[in-house]
Order: structure tokens, then sequence, then C-alpha cells
């Protein structure tokens, strides 16, 4: 069970959080212009890495904010947060 | 019956008899005692009967790694409880307990045998026998497997007991109160740290508090008299919580850990009424101290699960702690040091011992007092076989030789009544591993250890393979000292004398000079499972530990193998010619004893299960028989039983009269989304298919919203109330991830846009009027307002007053008939509702519940979203091509709509179904098919919603069809299991196409 720094509201337990799925997944544009293999590379290809991953979660029972999670998933330590829009850390990449 | 209690100690009170009875019988105990130390004080060591073979078995240890000893508690349907361990359950007036596993009773057990026969039934036995004859799985192997499967009882009735939950935050928590929890919690809490201190017996002290062996001393006193005056300290320390009885059942990760506090069942049945019995408490703990100890090794020879063959140590606690001695004449077993602790002690006490020492010798300071005391000691000899039936009453020892891996010499034949076995000691590292932990093999001692120290928590003490006491006590400090960051000093100049032990010899499967298949040495012993049982899993090829485990079902059994595991690995090892430590171990999995479902759920039971959402309608509802139907969390009107109907026949009658005349509905549960801001328009616009921009203040629209994958997600209205206002419906089942999903999309993919979302579900109670003459009741209602067709549309918006009250009202239509819905801030919901009744029943206004509603919305086509969709629906697959925007740029999900796979013209499209036979109802989830011939049939589809239409006097279905869109007039078929039934594929609209009925 996490604990979760949401940078609205500081560190709660897990159970008030609900996980999005990968970051920094950028809605396209203009999807008209895109080709269905595109279009599909943003709609279903996900990472789902062993390592260091970057994660939206949203503090669902809590403020309701989205924001960024950088967690290492081979041992669940959240390394970093920040705020939608904000640029993620480098030095994690 | 002799008895065995042979001295005072200050554990046992004796002035507190208790009386308590075991598989019927009556003994008597002492307040402090557990069910096992009783039994013993008695004479009792046979407890019940082995799983497999039947074999009478006895106790083994006296704690949580209890094999044997576990009983059935109580005989009441609601409270008794099967496997409980005697070892840890706390004597009280009137305990009733009984033995497992045995039939008619555990010294006759008809199911012993199994013994006899054993050489029939090897590891695997029932996955090699019970394959066949096929035919005979479901009828003869199932039923007889079941009937033999399992150990105790479980309740029958609810469990009437009351648990608990706890939430708590600590800077500190150690686990486990021996002297290293002691002295950890002591120098963090003095070091003004909030320290939880937990452990899961009566008293704290561990085994260091029964200790009273001379040659093991603090500071020139007994190592358990220096405890006792550590344990008054700790208990003045302000900052610190003690939990006695308290054992932490798992530690998952960012150290929150999972305790269970027994607060009854150590008292008697008249003390344990209107008490919480058990509280889990759940610990958010910044640092973990892990001091859990470390459990006793048995060893693996032939016959080593008579009763009256324990654990070494376990019968040093039962003669220093509870003053019972197992035996008059008993011999120790041992490989290491520690017997010799348990031998002196006996010794003292007056009983007769000797010991018998895997080692060629050994030198320390405890063997050369047991040496002066005059006790015998054969080195260097092996236990290879036991006898005595119900009892150990003698056993046969021989010599080992140079390697240790055959017997040699004379058979010597020793009589005993109890024989001790120590086989080293097993660090309990199952917390360590649970929070993530892994583990380093020492090749020394044979131990699997903490293989690092995260800057959450440590290992100190014996479970992490500290064994004497000046390395537990100067180790622990130094640990602690370093992993708290203080500089603690209460330890510097405590003086420790202790033996060390200087000498070692490990055999995981002791030599013998019979062949093993002769043999019967137990690895597992509530599993009844072997040291030839693993050795043939090898044989017939299973390599890794966790396949070795479950082919042979070693520690697989309530004790979870904290005996067994152990040797297993050592004996795989050994067989396969590996080191241990490369085998890995098996997955430590919590909880690290069985919890009670009780003490999991706490107070959220019966009517506390789950959170109940009511509208401001639900007491009329109540007191005009509705049938409620869970929708979400809500309770809905299912339909209204009018006297004494059943659900066919009132749904007949409601449906009937909102057609008719007028029906009424309860839609409060609709979720509805406030929507505010300058760009609410533009919003709605990225968010539906349709269009938005145009929609004049003061009219609603119907929209579809989709998933970016295309699919169809919700639909509801949305009524613009002003220029940058509107109000979004959504489905009942749908409104919390609606608004969730409009904020995602607000907050990370168009945070330009200047709009703001609120959920006023709750805030609005909805009555929704239908039928040829609501509008006749809402000009009762509100006879001021101007409901003709000019000024009142269908698809649009008023407001007027009830009584001085605002109300909302919307012309919108569900079920197809001229319809309102008004809104009203909740707290006059119930007021709104019975007015509404009032003035509607000089025309039959009639309540209709879910069931009506999905009815008549059917008798239209109107779809409901979750019921006529399932996530695989395109807005053209439902044939609602047009509610999507062919102009707008973009919106949620449009790029989808023409990938390969959603323009394919194969996919399930939605149409109707009208039987042949006009009164034959469809299943709804029945299959659909063209050709029942062809094998395998091909299926086409399913029926997603039917109903019996007593508006068009027959039987109506919607269904899901591969290319349904081209199958009109289609005759298809649904294979049901007594029947085969003809459907013709219709239009999904049944009733008024051309929506006159709407504008009636």
């Amino acid at each position: 069970m996490f604990l979760i720094n949401c940078p609205f509201c500081g560190e709660r337990d897990q159970s008030e959080f609900s996980s999005g799925g990968e970051a920094h997944i950028v809605r396209p544009k203009q999807p008209t212009e895109l080709s269905d293999d595109e279009w599909a590379e943003y709609l279903f290809m996900r990472k789902n890495i062993k390592g260091i991953q970057f994660e939206r979660w949203n503090h669902t029972h809590g403020c309701r904010k989205w924001f960024n999670v950088v967690r290492d998933t081979s041992n669940d330590k959240i390394l970093s947060v920040y705020k939608m829009g904000e640029k993620p850390p480098v030095n994690y990449k | 019956m002799p008895y065995y209690r042979i001295h005072k100690t200050e554990y046992i009170d004796e002035t507190k008899r208790v009386s308590f009875k075991y598989d019927g019988k009556t003994y008597f105990g002492y307040e402090g005692d557990t069910l096992a130390s009783a039994l013993l004080a008695n004479g009792v060591h046979l407890v019940g009967r082995s799983f497999k073979y039947h074999r009478p078995r006895g106790i083994v240890s006296c704690g949580a790694e209890e094999p044997n000893a576990i009983c059935q508690i109580g005989s009441k349907k609601d409270l008794t409880e099967p496997n409980v361990r005697a070892t840890e359950l706390e004597l009280y007036e009137g305990l009733e307990a009984s033995s497992q596993n045995c039939w008619p009773n555990v010294k006759f057990d008809i199911g012993g045998i199994n013994n006899f026969i054993s050489p029939l039934i090897p590891a695997g036995f029932y996955y090699k026998t019970f394959m066949w004859p096929k035919s005979f799985w479901k009828k003869v192997y199932e039923p007889l497997i079941r009937l033999s499967a399992g150990l105790g009882k479980s309740p029958t009735e609810p469990d009437p007991d009351i648990y608990d939950h706890k939430h708590v935050h600590y800077d500190v928590l150690v686990i486990g109160g021996g002297i290293s929890g002691i002295i950890s919690a002591k120098m963090a809490a003095k070091n003004n740290l909030k320290t939880l201190l937990v452990d899961d017996k009566k008293i704290l002290g561990g085994s260091t508090i029964y200790q009273n062996n001379e040659s093991i001393k603090i500071d020139d006193k007994l190592s358990s008299e220096w405890l006792k005056n550590e344990i008054q300290e700790i208990k003045k320390l302000s900052n610190l919580t003690i939990k006695t009885r308290t054992s932490i059942a798992a530690y998952h990760g960012y150290n929150f850990l999972l305790a269970k506090e027994n607060l009854t069942d150590h008292l008697p049945e008249e003390k344990k009424k209107n008490k919480i019995r058990q509280r889990l408490w759940k610990i958010r703990a910044k640092k973990v101290v892990i001091a859990t100890g470390s459990i006793e090794r048995p060893l693996v020879f032939n016959n080593n699960d008579r009763p009256g063959i324990l654990l070494s140590n376990s019968i040093n606690k039962y003669l220093d702690y509870y003053g019972v001695t197992c035996g008059e004449n008993i011999i120790l077993f041992t490989n290491n040091d520690s017997a010799y602790e348990t031998s002196i002690s006996l010794h003292k006490k007056g009983i007769k011992n000797l010991i018998v020492d895997l080692r060629k010798s050994a030198s320390s300071e405890l063997i050369k007092e047991a040496q002066s005391l005059g006790i015998k000691i054969y080195f260097n000899h092996v236990v290879t076989n036991t006898f005595g039936y119900r009892k150990i009453n003698s056993l046969e020892i021989m010599k080992l030789s140079e390697d240790g891996n055959t017997t040699v010499g004379n058979i010597i034949k020793l009589s005993c009544d109890c024989l001790g076995m120590s086989g080293g000691w097993t660090p309990m590292v199952h917390m360590h591993t649970q929070s993530g932990g892994k583990l380093n093999f020492r090749d020394d001692d044979q131990v699997f250890l903490p293989k690092e120290n995260s800057e959450d928590q440590i290992s100190v003490g014996s479970c992490n393979g500290d064994f004497d006491l000046e390395n537990i006590i100067d180790k622990t400090v130094n640990k602690i000292n370093k992993f708290l960051d203080i500089d603690n000093q209460d330890y510097q100049d405590t003086n420790i004398i202790c033996s060390k032990e200087n000498d070692k010899r490990n055999i995981w499967l002791l030599p013998n000079k019979v062949p093993l298949g002769k043999t019967k040495c137990f690895i597992d012993f509530q599993n009844d499972s072997t040291a030839k049982d693993i050795k043939l899993a090898l044989k017939e090829g299973f390599r890794s530990i966790e396949h070795v485990k479950r082919y042979t079902t070693t520690g697989m059994a309530t004790d979870q193998g904290k005996l067994s595991n152990m040797h297993a690995l050592g004996i795989i090892a050994d067989t396969a010619g590996v080191k241990m430590g490369t085998l890995g171990t098996t997955t430590f999995r919590p909880p690290f004893t069985p919890l009670t479902f009780g003490t999991l759920v706490g107070r959220n039971v019966g009517k506390f299960f789950e959170v109940v959402r009511k509208t401001s309608m639900h007491e009329w509802h109540v007191e005009n028989k509705a049938e409620f139907e869970n929708v979400g969390q809500w309770k809905r009107p299912w339909y209204y039983a009018k006297n004494g109907e059943n659900m066919h026949d009132a749904v007949q009658r409601e449906s009937k009269a909102a057609r008719d005349s007028a029906g009424i509905l309860d839609a409060s549960t609709l979720g509805k989304i406030d929507i505010q801001g300058t760009d609410a328009s533009e919003f709605l616009n990225r968010v539906y298919t349709n269009a938005w921009s145009k929609l004049a203040i003061g009219k609603c629209r119907y929209g579809l919203m989709l998933n970016e994958d295309g699919m169809v997600y919700d639909d509801g209205v949305t009524t613009r109330i002003s220029e940058n206002h509107y109000l979004m419906t959504t489905t009942t089942g749908g409104a919390a991830n609606v608004l969730s999903k409009l904020e995602d999309y607000l907050q990370t993919e168009w945070p330009e846009l200047d709009v703001y979302l609120t959920s006023v579900t709750d805030h609005y109670s909805t009555a929704s009027i239908c039928g040829p003459n609501s509008k006749k009741i809402l000009n009762k209602l509100f006879p001021n307002l101007d409901l003709s067709d000019e000024n009142f549309p269908h698809m649009s918006f008023k407001e007027d007053n009830l009584e001085n009250i605002n109300c909302r009202i919307m012309r919108i239509s569900f079920t197809g008939e001229l319809s309102y819905e008004i809104n009203i801030e909740s707290k006059y919901g119930h007021s709104l509702w019975k007015m509404c009744i009032e003035a509607g029943k000089e025309f039959n206004l009639t309540p209709y519940g879910t069931e009506t509603m999905h009815l008549l919305r059917a008798e239209k086509g109107f779809i409901i979203v979750g019921q006529d969709t399932d996530g695989t629906m395109t807005p053209s697959d439902l044939q609602m091509d047009w509610i999507v925007s062919k102009k707008k740029y973009d919106f949620i999900g449009k790029r989808s709509l023409y990938r390969s796979d959603t323009i394919r013209e194969d996919r399930k499209q939605l149409v109707g179904l009208l039987t042949d036979d006009p009164k034959e109802i469809l299943e709804e989830g029945a299959q659909i098919v063209s050709d029942i011939k062809s094998k395998p049939i091909d299926m086409l589809g399913h029926v997603t919603s039917s109903y019996f239409s007593p508006n068009l006097n027959k039987s109506i279905a919607l269904a899901v069809v591969r290319s349904g869109k081209t199958m009109k007039g289609q005759k298809l078929i649904i294979p049901m299991e007594n029947k085969n039934i003809n459907v013709t594929v219709s239009d999904p609209i049944f009733l008024d196409k051309e929506n006159k009925r709407i504008n009636a």
C-alpha cells in the first residue's frame, strides 16, 4: 500500500488515489491527419516497464487533481511527484 | 493419571484453577496456561491425527509453528472455530476443545488404516490415481476426496462477535517483544520517537524471560531477571505503546502493516459478551524493527512424529515457564548447544534425561556444565527409530560414520517417555521477505538471513541470525543506533556472560541402516509429507522448490511449513547436489498466522457492508410496496407490487398505464453534472459526438459520449441553462466515471479551457411524468406555466415555482411518450413527489419502476448503455449514425470511428428481434445462430434486452447480431436448453417510429 505525496495535499494513503496509467502520452492535436497505425500507437501502445516508469495518478478521494509520479515498478518506490504540465525530472530518464 | 506439573512458576497462578473440556473429558489447569501446557500437565500428548495417514500426533512446540495440536474450539454453530493452535490458545474457564481429523475418536481412528496402506499412497497419489477412468471423477472420486478433505469444521451460522479496525501512525514499530525487541523499543522511545511494540504472547520477554541458566548472565543477574527490569522500565516510557496478544499478519510496501490484536479469546464466555473480540490494526510506521526471533528445527529421522516427541526448547519452556514436564525419562536429540540448556533445566528439576548429539564432540561452557552434572551424552550418535503407538516409549540410536552419511556399529536401545529434538534454529525472516527484502544463505549454520536492511526496516536479534546473548545485545544496540541515527549509551557498560557455541554439524536427512523407502521420516507433520516423498518428486523430474512444494504439499498446511520448509530445501539441495543457498526459498506470503474473516471485515458487516444511496422519495416507495433494484449503490424502485401482484403483472400494468394515461418515475439517481465557464460549449463539442455550439439557451439535447477507442461510453440529455451554463445528465451507474473522465480531459489535455464541473446528482431530486395526460398534470402543478408546444416544445427547458420553490422542468422523454422531468432541490423531493401523485390521481398517474422504464424505452428502441452496449459498440453498430457529427473536426473517439476494425461491415450491430410465437419471451443473454446443424455452431450474437410489450401485445427484444443491419426480415434461431426459438430480425424501433406520441 503506497504512500503517495499528492503535490496539492501532501502524503496520503494509496486508497485515496486511482492510477491512470502511463504519463506523457499526449492526445494528438490533429487525429484526422493520422494513419491507423499512428492512431493505434497513441490509443493502445503502453510501455509497462520493469523499472522506472512515469505514471499518472488522480487524488480521487481527495482534491481530485491529476498529477504525475515517477515510480520504480521493480520495488514500488515512488521517486518523484510533479504536477500536470510540469516537465518530468530529467535524472530518471 | 500422574500429574506433570512439578513446580511453581510466576507465570502460572495456582490460586486460580480453571476447568476445561478436551474431547469431552474435563481437566484442570491454571490461569496462565495455554491449552497445550494444561494438556501436558495432565499427561495428554496425543492431540490429533495426521492429515493423510491418520497417525497419532502429539504437541510438538509451544508457539505459532505448531503443526499437530490444532483443535476445534466450541461446538456452537455460530461460534465454533477450527484449526486453533492449542499452543497459542490461553486457557479459560469453560473452554471446550476437541481434536480434529479423526473418527470416531483420537485414540481409535478408522482412518488410521491409511498408515498401513501408505506404500500405496505416495506423493502425487491424487494426481496419479484419480485420472482414470475419466467418468469416475464426478461421481466417485470427487465426493470421496471431499469427504476426507479439510481439517476442522467451519461455523455454519453468522458470526455474532464484534470486530474492529484501527488506523495508527508511528515513528517506529518494533515487531517482537523478546530481548532484542525490548532493547530496540526502549532505545527508540527514549529518543523521543513515537514507538509501538507488539508481541503475540500474553507477556513480553520472548524466550529470555524464563531463562534461568547460571552460565548466562547480564550484569551479574540471571538474564531473565535483568530483562524483567528492562520491561519495568519501558512500561514507564510515555511515548511507547505496548500491545501484547498482538501478532503482525502482513507487512506490505511503504511500511504498511496489519496486526491482529486478540482482546477476548482468553476470557471465559460470560466475560466475552458485548466486547470486541479482535481488532485489526492498520499500522503506518516510518521505521520498522523486526525482532521476530527464530524457531527451533526438528530433526528428520524414522518415526520422528510420535506423540511425546517435541522440540527441545519447547520442553524447556513447558518446564521453566509453565512448570510442566513433558516426561519423566527424557532423551534430547540435538546437533547444537541449545538442547543442553533444556537438559540442565530438566536435571535441576530432578528429571532424568540424557543427550544424543550428532556432533563428534563439543566444548562450550554449556556442555561442560552438563558434563559436570553427570548428564550422559552420546556424541556422534543418531536416532534411527522410535517406538510406541500413542506415545513414544523407547528409541534406537546408532553411531554415525566419519562422513555422517551412514550408521555404523550396533543398535543401542534406550527407553524414554519423551524425546526432545533440536536441529538448530531457523530465523523468522517472514516479515523481512514480505516487505520485499531478499535473503542470503549462511553456510555455517545453514540459515537464510535478511540480505540488506533498508532505511525503512531492519532485522535484529535471532531473526537476523544472531544467536548468543552477547551477540544479540551488542549487535542490536549498534544497529538500532545507526538505523535511528541516535547515540544511545544505555548499554555501553552492560556486562554479558554467555556460553558460545563452537561446534556445528547439520545433516538434513539423518542416515539409517534401513533403506529410505521403508522409513517414515516426516518433514511436514501436518500434511504428512516425508523425506521419501521429496526424493520421489525429484526422481520424477521436479526441480524447482515451488514445484516440489506443490507436488508433495510440503509446507502447504495451516502452519505454512514453519517447521518443514528448511528441511525440504536441504534434502532437495543434498539430493540434487547443489548448494542450498542457490535454491532460494518458497515465497513467504501473508498472513503469518491465519486470520479470521471477522477481523478482516471489521465493522463492515450487515447493513454496513456497503454504502447505500437512497433518493428523497425513498420512504414513499417503501410505503407503496416497491421492490428495489440495486443500481450501483443506489436503491431504485424496480416495480410496485400492487395487491400482491408478481413482477410480470406489475410491469404490464405500469407500462400500460404510462402509455394510456400517465406514469411517474423517480429519476433522481441519474447522474447530474453542472458545467459552467466561457468554454462550456466548446467542451461539450469535444466530449459528445454531436454538435453543441448552436444549442439555444433553454433547449435540451441528447448526447452520446465515446471512449477514444470509438466505443459508446455513456449517454444522456444536456440542457443549456444560460450562455455559459449547462446541466449534463449521465446514466445512473456511469455518473462517477463520467465526471472523472471529463475532469481528466480538462486537467490534462485541455487545461486551456475555462470550464468548471460540479457533481450535483445528490443536490436535485427528479420526478419524471410521462404519458398522454402528463401535460394536464403539469398544468395542475404549474398553472402559470405555458405548456403549449409553441412555448414549451419537446427538448426544451423552463423554470417555475412550486409553492415558492424553484423547479427546473425539462420536456424530454425516455419512454417515447409526452414527458416532463421536474427537478427540485433534494430536500423538497419527497414533497414534490407527493404533490405529483396527488395532482395525478384523477388521471390514474401510476408510479413505475426501472423494469417498466426499460420496457417502455425498448418499445421505442432506445438503448441503455451497459445493457445493449458492452464497450465494443460504436454509434454505427447501434444504428445511431445520425448522432455523429460529420462537420466537427474532432471529438473524443472520432478518429477511431474509421479504423479498419470499426468500419468492418460484419461487426455486431443492434437489431430488433420478433419471436414467431408472439407470446414467447426470449432470455436476455441467449445466443443467436442461423444454422444449428453445423458444428461448431456459428454464434452470430446475443439478446441484450427482452420484454413482453403490453402496448404491442407481443414479445419484443433487442439484440446484437453480426452484420445485423443488413439482416432485416431474416429468420434466425435461438437455441435453448430444451427447444429452439425461431425469430425474425426487425427494426429496433417497435413503436411510434414517427415520434407522434412525444409531440402529442
